[in-house]
């Protein structure tokens, strides 16, 4: 799908709000709380592919972008780059961090950029006159940014101190029917999680975000057995559409790891299994693999095709 | 799309339903090869496949009016035939946009949909419909926002609620089903409905498609086909009006079976939702006289194979034990044992 930068506002020095309409005017497919899209940010040689959080829903599409440090060329072209009317492909919005239905209390808790799911919640939230309680942390230096684009209000807390939010107490005096949504950075998310599994939490009530199994990973390549040639596979693309795209005919079906359709016999090299189909005992074996979304850990796979 | 709807037939008493040569020929066959056992046999549902069936998102085909006529005459009866609970009510708008949406683009002819804002014009022409509607105002609607849009659109519809690492069937329209209840699977989770079914569990095909589906995206749906054997083209087989149909079965001879027996072919399409993170799962039913279908050679021969070769729990559960075999020995001269293509295209291009 072909959008246009609509509006572009900087936050901050490192962080920008960027406004996304249908390039034909058209309305945008509706997208709920939690709903990502993936950029195809142009780069010299190559395309990026970054997700980002939508922070609103309605006619636009809004994404805010941190430029990283080191960054490998998405955030910081965003920033450079990024103008007014200028043309950009993405993909339909995917959900993988909805809000949970039946919950009784939202309990929500994000550090630095991690915020941008929950800009999209707490307005619906809200408006459903849903029970919520968001804990926001960041580095003091931020805190003007954040707090320019933070909801404010007597559920929403901002946090600078190192210490100023006591997870165990905020979680232990939780209730029964309370889901907890984590989003932040690695190490935040893990103590959050690791912090609710102590006190008992069940499992299906905490909620992390995630992007979900991108089809990519490490470069391989794959030597084709019968067929006598060989498929470079990239990080951007599954082994299957390297094999479609070097003009072969692999057997594949529902493309996600479940149907067992796409499933290929190995001749040699380490496999990095993704798929629902193969048993435990088959993917020890590492005989046999699931194009679609399997990969390699060695730098070259033999199969038999 | 060119698609003639007739008047309406019946699919109850005098059973005056009936396909024309064109409908027949675009029947979406269920069997790949001769024989037929249960598998995650899903694929992206794209427009175009190996019949007319395919090239629609929702397919709509000269039954229409009939169709509607008689889910109408279902809901009068029993009102729980079509039930949503209220944590669904994104779902429900979700999925009026995505029928009214679908119907619109492909069969523009039939019907339209203008949307200024929030307000919504939608016509249906072949049904005498033109209302106009606030989006996101059930009060707007004669009837509930997903009970409106399925009454006008062929085939049972579920939504399913994505939760805990499940789903659940939270809510329905299910009038011409293959002898499953909603009122009873209403708020079940994926193995519980699916409980019935024999073997599929045992090699974890259950398993496997849920994970798939917990996975399934918006923007990408996917389709499946299913299938069972009917006895008259009657589309309410359902397990509350049984002593309706159930001794039908007893009606079979040598002499009608023909006429009588029916395929019952579903294309069903799981759709992601987009406001509610639900799933919309659709089950687009055909029926098919055996006399309709023998006049398709390469369908008579394979659906001979597959019946008299068929797993015995398997006939068992689709209901045909009582006349499998007078079925088999009507298709047998049909049958010259020729080696047939895989795949389920008819091969000809008409009767």
């Amino acid at each position: 799908m072909i959008v246009r930068i609509a509006n572009v506002l900087a936050i901050s020095e490192t962080i920008k709000r960027i406004v996304l309409e249908a390039a034909d005017g058209s309305v945008l497919p509706a997208a709920a709380p939690g709903a990502h899209i993936m950029l195809n940010i142009p780069g010299p040689g190559r395309v990026w592919k970054n997700a980002y959080s939508l922070v609103s829903s309605g006619s636009a599409y809004e994404i805010i972008v941190r430029r990283v440090v080191h960054s490998r060329g998405g955030s910081a072209w965003l920033h450079d780059h990024a103008e007014i009317g200028e043309k950009i492909e993405i993909s339909l919005p995917a959900n993988l961090f909805p809000i949970a239905r039946t919950a009784q209390k939202h309990l929500l808790l994000s550090a630095g950029i991690g915020i941008t799911p929950f800009l999209a919640y707490v307005p619906v939230l809200r408006a459903q006159e849903k029970k919520f309680e968001w804990h926001h942390c960041c580095k003091l230096v931020d805190a003007p940014a954040f707090a320019a684009v933070f909801p404010p209000g007597r559920e929403a807390r901002l946090h600078t101190g190192r210490n100023s939010l006591n997870l165990e107490t905020l979680l232990e005096r939780q209730k029964l029917n309370t889901h907890l949504y984590v989003c932040g950075p690695a190490e935040f998310m893990d103590a959050a999680v690791a912090m609710s599994k102590k006190l008992g939490w069940p499992g299906a009530k905490i909620h992390t975000e995630s992007f979900g199994g991108a089809t990519g990973g490490a470069p391989f390549s794959v030597k084709l057995a019968k067929s006598n040639v060989t498929v470079d596979v990239g990080p951007e693309e599954s082994l299957l559409e390297a094999l479609e795209n070097a003009g072969l005919n692999p057997p594949s079906l529902c493309r996600g790891g479940a149907c067992g359709e796409c499933e290929l016999p190995v001749l040699a090299g380490t496999l990095d299994h993704h798929d629902h189909f193969l048993s435990e005992a088959q993917r020890q074996s590492g005989t046999s693999m699931m194009t679609c979304v399997s990969r390699a850990k060695t730098p070259e796979l033999v199969l038999d095709f | 799309m060119n698609l003639i709807v007739k008047p309406p037939e019946t699919f109850r008493g005098d059973f005056s339903m009936r396909n024309s040569d064109s409908a027949i020929l675009r029947l979406p066959f269920p069997f790949h090869d001769d024989t037929y056992m249960y598998a995650v046999n899903m694929e992206p549902h794209v427009r175009g496949g190996p019949t007319a069936a395919y090239d629609a998102v929702f397919d709509l085909d000269e039954h229409y009016l009939g169709d509607m006529q008689d889910r109408a005459l279902v809901l009068a009866e029993d009102p729980a035939r079509c039930q949503v609970l209220p944590h669904m009510m994104d779902a429900e708008w979700d999925t009026l946009e995505l029928l009214m949406q679908s119907l619109a683009h492909d069969y523009p002819e039939h019907f339209s949909l203008t949307r200024n804002g929030e307000e919504w014009h939608w016509v249906n022409r072949p049904m005498n419909i033109d209302d106009t509607f606030v989006f996101g105002r059930a009060e707007t609607l004669p009837y509930p926002p997903f009970e409106y849009i399925t009454r006008q659109v062929q085939g049972d519809f579920t939504i399913q609620d994505q939760r805990d690492n499940n789903l659940f069937m939270d809510g329905g329209m299910v009038t011409s089903q293959a002898d499953w209840s909603l009122n009873f699977d209403l708020g079940m989770a994926f193995h519980e409905w699916h409980g019935p079914v024999p073997v599929a569990h045992e090699i974890g095909v259950f398993d496997r498609a849920l994970k798939y589906l917990l996975r399934l995206q918006y923007g990408k749906p996917v389709r499946r086909l299913n299938w069972t054997l009917t006895v008259n083209p009657r589309l309410d087989t359902s397990p509350e009006n049984y002593p309706l149909w159930g001794p039908d079965k007893a009606s079979v001879t040598p002499q009608n079976v023909g006429e009588k027996i029916c395929l019952r072919v579903e294309l069903q399409t799981l759709t992601r939702l987009p406001r509610s993170n639900a799933i919309l799962f659709g089950i687009r039913g055909y029926l098919i006289r055996l006399e309709e279908l023998a006049r398709v050679g390469k369908w008579a021969k394979r659906l001979h194979r597959v019946l008299r070769d068929m797993h015995p729990d398997i006939a068992e559960y689709k209901g045909m034990i009582r006349y499998r075999q007078t079925i088999v020995d009507y298709l047998a001269p049909f049958d010259d044992g020729a080696v047939l293509n895989p795949g389920t295209a008819p091969e000809q291009s008409s009767l």
